[in-house]
């Protein structure tokens, strides 16, 4: 009996000690100006996303929409630690103040939004994705319902474990799943034939793939299981910092649409200044009006963030594009103007 | 007056403790609600949604999170008592060879040793799984139709079947536990005096019979303490089975906090179950030690 009670009171000790965070009222958004630097959480593991490159620095388009976010808030791209996450401790991070913000390809669903589900707050989509599952071509599997009972690979703590189940149940299969906690397992478990599936997003079986011996001999298959937008996420809380993060992403969307990009960012705001008619372009470039403000960053921030990293199509280019390593047909995530759904609202 | 002042300190002593977690309690609602993460359970009795591989009674993804966490736990005790079993004998079996003068299975047992502990556990999981089992690839292990299988599906034998992440989890903590109790034996064992094992040849016993008769029952007592926080490790270690798949309570929990949202319930739970099934432990062994030191003095 005294041992149990000595065991809760450490045990309630030790959760409170755990909890004690220091949040006030003020914006994290202050915070990080203050602290002149962001700290960005993401996968780290993920080739194309965000992946540790031979230099040492963590490259990909989640990395590039993190630059993005420090070159508005802080004027410099470079002043960002990245923290990798695992799927599992993401949101936690994000609640407990141990990141300021996630761009580490996290889908927006509606309870990872709602104020009493995970309590985010998700800034416009930056990759449209979907859920697919990859075979081996020697395995004669051509569709969803040749997997009855068989074991899938997935990793563990996504929602990817639980759109296979809703397949599987919607066509009523059974399967077996075997979870992992990260994605280099998963891709272990299904190379070492322990699955004779593996299924996560389709950019991640891409990119998986693409570091395989034998690319050729794996098929992703044509079943769509899921919509998988994926979002930067911030705490659902600081409504400043998540408009702060809104109006940075449609800025890379926006430019792609003005075709305004890394190179010519300069000639454009020349260009803006010297002809006070081009109003649309005069309050984008913070020539004119004050947008930055309304938003607690610097009228010029979109320049800022154009001259650091480029606009949206040219992100995607660097990291996903055909010469890229993981090289991902635009698809779904082309501007809205060339059969794509990105678009950005206007900047009045 | 000297026990009066005694009564003084216990009775600060026991309002310091109050005052403290009175504190850290409230420390912990106060932050909870500021972060929006109010204690609540009502959520363990919403539908899971997500399938398990395992499960040794029935689940269905329309069951409750309560009832995966069960799933769990009791996946968790299966691999426990396994390899505390397991363990118990290889521990007991090369402790034992330690002891005895045999230059070549000391040797190897001694490099047993040497190897499992000088290395992680997490380590020692990941070979057993990937390079032990599913470096199996395409290939199997059959012994005489039925009796035993190996592949890279699982161990099947007698006509049941165990999967490849359950083995591995099993032999490995088994291995690694194994060689910690091995050298809990081996030093209760050098820990009864010289003289009893001659003693126990001058009666003309043989060496077999002398020590499981005359030095084990005599090295218990020493045994015991050391062997209890092993199985209290095993127990905790066994939350490594996240790193080869395994679905126990600590795997499952994890996926129930990204769905839920809810880590410090979840974790707060996961704590109390620990902390009851080693305090289970503890007080069994202790029983054990009782009922030794009773029967010793008898």
């Amino acid at each position: 009996m005294r041992r149990i009670i000595f065991g809760m009171l450490g045990l309630s000790m030790l959760l409170a000690s755990c909890a004690n965070t220091s949040q006030n009222n003020t914006s994290r958004l202050d915070l990080i100006k203050n602290r002149d630097e962001l700290i960005c959480g993401v996968s780290g593991k993920i080739p194309g996303f965000s992946f540790l490159g031979s230099k040492g620095s963590y490259q990909g388009l989640d990395v590039d929409i993190c630059k993005a976010f420090a070159a508005a808030f802080l004027g410099d791209a470079k002043k960002v630690q990245y923290r990798p996450l695992t799927a599992a401790e993401r949101f936690t991070a994000i609640k407990t103040g141990e990141i300021d913000l996630l761009s580490r390809n996290t889908t927006f669903t509606f309870s990872r939004d709602a104020f009493r589900g995970n309590g985010l707050s998700f800034a416009p989509v930056v990759f449209h994705d979907g859920q697919g599952l990859m075979v081996k071509t020697g395995s004669k599997i051509n569709s969803i319902k040749e997997l009855s009972g068989k074991s899938i690979c997935v990793g563990s703590g996504t929602t990817t474990e639980q759109n296979i189940n809703d397949a599987f149940e919607v066509a009523s299969l059974p399967y077996k799943p075997i979870k992992y906690q990260d994605l280099n397992q998963v891709v272990a478990g299904y190379l070492q034939g322990r699955c004779s599936a593996m299924t996560s997003d389709r950019s991640q079986l891409a990119a998986a793939r693409s570091g395989f011996k034998n690319p050729s001999s794996h098929i992703i298959l044509d079943d769509v299981l899921s919509k998988e937008p994926l979002a930067p996420a911030s705490d659902g809380r600081d409504y400043l910092l998540a408009d702060a993060m809104r109006w940075v992403v449609f800025a890379l969307i926006s430019a792609e649409e003005q075709g305004i990009t890394q190179e010519n960012v300069y000639q454009k705001l020349q260009m803006a200044q010297e002809n006070p008619q081009l109003k649309p372009m005069r309050r984008f470039l913070g020539v004119e009006g004050d947008l930055g403000e309304k938003i607690g960053l610097n009228n010029d921030f979109v320049v800022k963030v154009i001259s650091a990293t480029g606009n949206y199509g040219e992100i995607y280019n660097r990291n996903l594009g055909p010469n890229s390593a993981v090289p991902i047909p635009r698809g779904l995530n082309h501007l809205y103007s060339n059969g794509g759904v990105h678009i950005a609202p206007p900047f009045n | 007056m000297n026990k009066l002042y005694k009564v003084y300190i216990q009775f600060f002593l026991l309002v310091l403790v109050i005052a403290v977690s009175a504190i850290l309690i409230n420390n912990l609602l106060a932050n909870l609600s500021r972060t929006g993460l109010f204690f609540n359970l009502s959520w363990l009795l919403r539908p899971a949604g997500f399938a398990l591989a395992e499960h040794p009674l029935a689940y269905s993804p329309s069951d409750t999170y309560a009832w995966a966490l069960f799933i769990g736990f009791l996946n968790s005790l299966k691999v426990i008592f396994g390899s505390l079993i397991f363990a118990t004998f290889i521990g007991l079996f090369v402790g034992i060879i330690r002891t005895v003068n045999h230059s070549l299975l000391g040797f190897i047992a001694s490099g047993y040793i040497t190897i499992i502990r000088q290395t992680p556990l997490l380590l020692q999981l990941m070979f057993w799984y990937f390079v032990g089992f599913l470096g199996l690839k395409d290939n199997s292990f059959q012994l005489s139709n039925d009796i035993l299988g190996i592949s890279n599906q699982g161990i099947a034998f007698l006509g049941v079947s165990f999967t490849s992440e359950f083995s591995s989890l099993l032999l490995g903590l088994s291995v690694f536990t194994g060689a910690y109790i091995a050298e809990v034996v081996r030093g209760g064992i050098l820990s009864v005096s010289k003289g009893q094992w001659e003693a126990f040849r001058s009666l003309g016993l043989s060496s077999s019979a002398g020590l499981f008769k005359i030095i084990i029952p005599q090295a218990l007592p020493a045994i015991i303490p050391g062997l209890t926080s092993q199985y209290l490790n095993l127990a905790k270690n066994s939350t490594l089975a996240i790193a080869v798949g395994y679905s126990d309570i600590y795997a499952i929990n994890d996926t129930v906090i990204t769905q839920t949202g809810r880590s410090i319930e979840s974790f707060i739970l996961l704590l109390i179950t620990f902390l009851f099934l080693n305090l289970l432990i503890t007080n069994f062994m202790e029983a054990i030690n009782r009922f030794i030191l009773y029967y010793k003095k008898t």
